[in-house]
């Protein structure tokens, strides 16, 4: 078992989805930063089997909107004083912005760069998106 | 209120808003003369980054017949495009000259990013395969003139109704209204695509499929005709098996009711026989005039002349 220090006032982004960790890690930044976290693959976990956990030894903002897309089984526990004093439950977000661009090659997104890549929740229950310019469909789930 | 809108999709109007757009259209019908300077010293551009011969051309003549003035392109050759030069940046300069832009572009979503870095309304005259909203206005304004409203019809949509976006939004845009029934009469390839299925699930209109025209055109109110393009096919011998199904000619038209209109969004190549023009029931170049007079009631109430 590998064994991380315990987070004295931070965040604990938990249910990670396995193998997601390391795109969640890079797209908040964590990669590049100067206080201690941790990302943690492939722990066991009863209710999926195998999970991602990151911890991080800060108190940082995170776009929330973003990890329920990602994942929104996602769960952050915010830690002070080594308790967890809240817990966040993700969802699914009406909207995500520059989390990831249209593939569709017709899409006017793709020859004008400047363009924020936009895309609106169509369908929860299957987790659907569209783009706000071609309406080309996309699953949640993935970061570019 | 439609004064500074953009039109980019077909239901960005309400259903309000298409009973004043075709109102206006018919007051002009009836008079044009009274409308033929109501946007004296107003400019359209149209900025075609692909070639349209119809659509630009009525844009064209329809501010014209309001008495405004008009100025564009019609190739992006023609333009700074051709020089590099963004969409937004296009967008900002012409829109610092004219008081409405209707503007054509192949890339999908095109008419949505002209409108945020507008001055002026956009009319989107076609981005690509997704939308065409005045080819939808153009369609209801005819079924409104020549079978008396938008409620109670049997539509038939023939041919090529996978990719033909003109088939797509009239389907959405005529299940807002009541106790309207449609026919798709398509070969199995080119079905109705899911996603405008389920919209008419959604909205209760009743719908069929068939895969001959001569089986159901008795029972249509109108029929909406598209091209069958041989390439869409997967293979030869159903396209042979097919072809002759999805050309409307005499013989079929026979087996239609009196009172049928045939609407096509035009160009048309040969899903139409020659000799069909002539049967008082051919709507399609009506339908072309129809949508000069929609277009003139839309950009005198864009620009706020009426």
């Amino acid at each position: 078992m590998l064994n991380v220090d315990t987070i004295k006032n931070g965040l604990v982004i938990d249910h990670i989805k396995a193998g997601f960790g390391p795109q969640i890690f890079h797209f908040l930044g964590l990669d590049k930063a100067d206080f201690s976290c941790a990302l943690i693959m492939n722990v066991a976990s009863k209710k999926t089997g195998k999970k991602d956990i990151i911890k991080i030894d800060n108190i940082i903002n995170i776009d929330y909107s973003v990890l329920g897309f990602i994942d929104p089984n996602i769960s952050i526990n915010v830690i002070k004083d080594e308790k967890i004093v809240r817990k966040i439950k993700m969802e699914l977000p009406e909207k995500v912005e520059n989390v990831i661009r249209c593939k569709n090659p017709r899409c006017i997104t793709v020859t004008e760069h400047y363009v924020t890549p936009s895309f609106r929740l169509v369908n929860r229950e299957k987790a659907q998106y569209a783009c706000e310019y071609c309406d080309a469909l996309y699953s949640a789930g993935s970061i570019d | 209120m439609l004064k500074g809108r953009n039109l980019i999709k077909p239901n960005d109007l309400t259903v309000s808003e298409i009973d004043e757009i075709c109102g206006l259209a018919e007051q002009i019908i009836v008079d044009p003369n009274s409308f033929s300077d109501v946007c004296r010293g107003k400019i359209l551009a149209t900025l075609f980054f692909e070639p349209s011969t119809r659509t630009r051309l009525s844009f064209e003549a329809a501010m014209l017949h309001l008495g405004g003035a008009v100025e564009g392109f019609s190739d992006a050759a023609n333009s700074s495009t051709a020089k590099g030069e963004s969409l937004s940046d296009t967008i900002r300069t012409v829109s610092s000259y004219v008081d409405v832009i209707a503007m054509r572009n192949p890339k999908e979503g095109a008419a949505l990013v002209a409108s945020q870095y507008s001055n002026c309304p956009i009319i989107n005259a076609g981005d690509g395969g997704h939308y065409h909203p005045t080819q939808t206005l153009t369609d209801m304004l005819t079924i409104r003139a020549l079978q008396g409203g938008f409620e109670g019809h049997t539509i038939g949509f023939c041919g090529d109704l996978k990719f033909g976006r003109t088939v797509h939004s009239l389907a959405e845009a005529m299940a807002r209204y009541k106790n309207n029934k449609y026919i798709f009469i398509s070969p199995n390839e080119l079905q109705v695509p899911e996603y405008v299925t389920q919209e008419l699930d959604e909205a209760g209109i009743q719908y069929t499929t068939a895969e001959r025209l001569e089986n159901v055109i008795g029972d249509l109110d109108i029929l909406y005709m598209t091209r069958v393009q041989k390439e869409r096919f997967f293979n030869e011998q159903d396209y042979i098996r097919l072809k002759d199904s999805y050309i409307l000619d005499n013989q079929k038209m026979s087996l239609a009711r009196k009172n049928m209109i045939v609407l096509h969004p035009l160009p048309r190549v040969n899903e139409i026989a020659p000799e069909v023009d002539s049967d008082p029931r051919a709507a399609y170049f009506k339908q072309v005039k129809y949508g000069m007079y929609v277009r003139m009631a839309l950009i005198a109430k864009l620009v706020g002349a009426l």
